[in-house]
């Protein structure tokens, strides 16, 4: 058996009378990335939402590091973490702050170091006396990136992870995120809508359309299954639901 | 680096969410003014009706302190309710909600957060106003002594009970909801029988009144300064009634949390 850190078997979600998640299987093994794609609506937050344990399934099981969620989610959840553009940290207090009352949260033990080595590692030293709720977008985005990485996760769930950053800050927050995988072993699982990031970042991606698993595979695999020249395409290709006119043939003849 | 792994209730856990909202109050004099505004301007309006009964009514006349003291009284139960679905609040409000659940806070260790710090904002919002009634009207509730711990344990217990309910409603049903944790506890303030008996009241209504906690401490505020008396009777009342409004409270909140998670009230947290 693969080492599989996220088993999620037969997963629904219904918002009535919309059903969000319909009846979703996927694996995610330990040390890949593996980005969920769709447009909007299509389901990711939800099931990023479900894995988290926020959100109770309405059918279907997760597992995680062989663990049921959200059965076992307080001991899960201190092996997790997770960073989205969509949460916020409260807005009055310092950056410093901020990652302190989470360090607690987490229970670190060195927690002082630990922001230390993190605001040194996210270019965010000069920001740690400032006001969480006065940053930009950009700053707060490194900041939720440097909570997420506070307990030093072996998953990380990243919502958009780049959203609101110049493509230069994006590259590093890119590069460090491929570094601290490879450091820790950690297994990513990301929903985003940047589609050269999937390209570089991810071993697998999901394409979710209307709930539904529509398509998945290594990126490589999508691009020639779809006879297209980079994800972008991929992605328009599936929104429009061109992929079933355009990939069932080449299906047929793979076979 | 070592991560604490411990699942059990967390007291650094609990703490940690103090601290947080220790940060948010240091920083900020404005909050801490408003918490003692109000009592203090309660008090200072029933001080002077206190004053002028004082030589037109022979009821305040035996107890001059009695208006005051349940001022500051019903002040307690108040703050207590609006420290806990406040504090709940702003976490809705800075969108910090999502993030707590996502980390191994578990709601009750939340809940106990809340019951501090409501706990820190009552003694600093209706201790400060009882400081000043000293220095205005030469009147101490402290010297009521042992019954004024007896009184604010049980109508801090009762406010910590409804603020939970109206943060579990606010959490489920958004934010338009936020209104309730401003006027839920004045629909008991008559039933109470704050600033008078409760045989006052119509039968039935005395009937329900037995059902409120603050009732039998309000009750047993008028007879520990007119009659000089300290009504057992009526602690063990409000303590057993305490007991199920705060079961009753923290299992409101748990399946109000339960029911926010299956409609996505914690991912999508608003109006």
């Amino acid at each position: 058996m693969t080492d599989v850190v996220v088993a999620v078997e037969h997963l629904s979600k219904r918002f009535e009378p919309v059903l969000a998640v319909d009846a979703v299987d996927f694996v995610v093994e330990r040390g890949s990335t593996t980005a969920l794609l769709g447009g909007n609506g299509a389901g990711k937050t939800t099931t990023l939402a479900m894995v988290l344990g926020l959100l109770l399934p309405s059918a279907g099981r997760i597992t995680i590091f062989g663990q049921a969620m959200p059965q076992r989610r307080y001991r899960l959840l201190a092996r997790m973490n997770f960073s989205s553009p969509y949460m916020d940290l409260p807005h009055r207090l310092t950056v410093r702050e901020n990652l302190t009352v989470y360090a607690h949260l987490y229970g670190l033990s060195d927690y002082k170091a630990r922001i230390q080595h993190l605001a040194q590692e996210l270019d965010l030293e000069d920001l740690l006396h400032r006001i969480y709720g006065q940053l930009s977008s950009g700053q707060k985005t490194r900041v939720a990136l440097a909570k997420a990485l506070l307990n030093e996760p072996e998953l990380l769930l990243l919502d958009e992870p780049t959203a609101s950053l110049d493509p230069d800050t994006a590259d590093y927050v890119r590069s460090y995120l491929e570094s601290y995988q490879k450091s820790v072993g950690a297994t990513v699982l990301l929903a985003s809508h940047n589609m050269s990031e999937v390209e570089r970042l991810c071993d697998n991606v999901i394409m979710l359309r209307a709930g539904r698993i529509v398509d998945q595979g290594t990126p490589l695999a999508l691009l020639e299954r779809y006879g297209r020249q980079n994800m972008e395409e991929v992605f328009i290709d599936i929104a429009r639901e061109r992929h079933i006119e355009l990939a069932l043939p080449q299906r047929k003849a793979a076979r | 680096m070592s991560v604490g792994l411990a699942i059990k209730f967390s007291l650094r856990r609990i703490m940690a969410m103090v601290l947080r909202h220790g940060y948010l109050l240091r920083r900020s004099w404005p909050r801490v003014l408003e918490l003692m505004y109000w009592p203090t301007a309660q008090m200072i309006l029933w001080g002077f009706i206190t004053l002028f009964f004082i030589n037109h009514s022979s009821w305040v006349a035996q107890a001059a302190g009695v208006l005051i003291t349940a001022v500051l009284l019903w002040d307690v139960l108040f703050r207590g309710q609006l420290g806990v679905s406040v504090i709940f609040m702003e976490e809705m409000w800075s969108r910090n909600l999502g993030q707590l659940f996502i980390s191994p806070l578990r709601p009750m260790e939340l809940i106990a957060a809340l019951f501090v710090m409501s706990m820190i904002r009552t003694v600093i919002g209706v201790g400060g106003a009882a400081v000043i009634a000293i220095a205005l009207f030469h009147y101490s509730v402290f010297d009521l002594g042992l019954p004024l711990i007896a009184f604010f344990v049980n109508l801090i217990v009762m406010g910590w009970s409804i603020g939970l309910l109206v943060a579990g409603i606010v959490l489920r049903y958004g934010l338009g909801a936020e209104s309730l944790a401003w006027i839920a506890i004045f629909a008991l303030q008559p039933i109470s029988g704050v600033y008078y008996p409760i045989k006052t009241l119509p039968m039935w209504l005395q009937d329900v009144a037995f059902f409120l906690p603050s009732s039998h401490v309000f009750e047993g505020m008028r007879a520990v300064l007119i009659e000089h008396v300290f009504r057992v009777d009526l602690l063990v009342n409000g303590l057993v009634l305490n007991v199920f409004y705060l079961a009753g409270g923290i299992i409101g909140f748990l399946l109000f949390f339960r029911s926010a998670r299956i409609g996505g009230q914690l991912v999508h947290t608003g109006e």
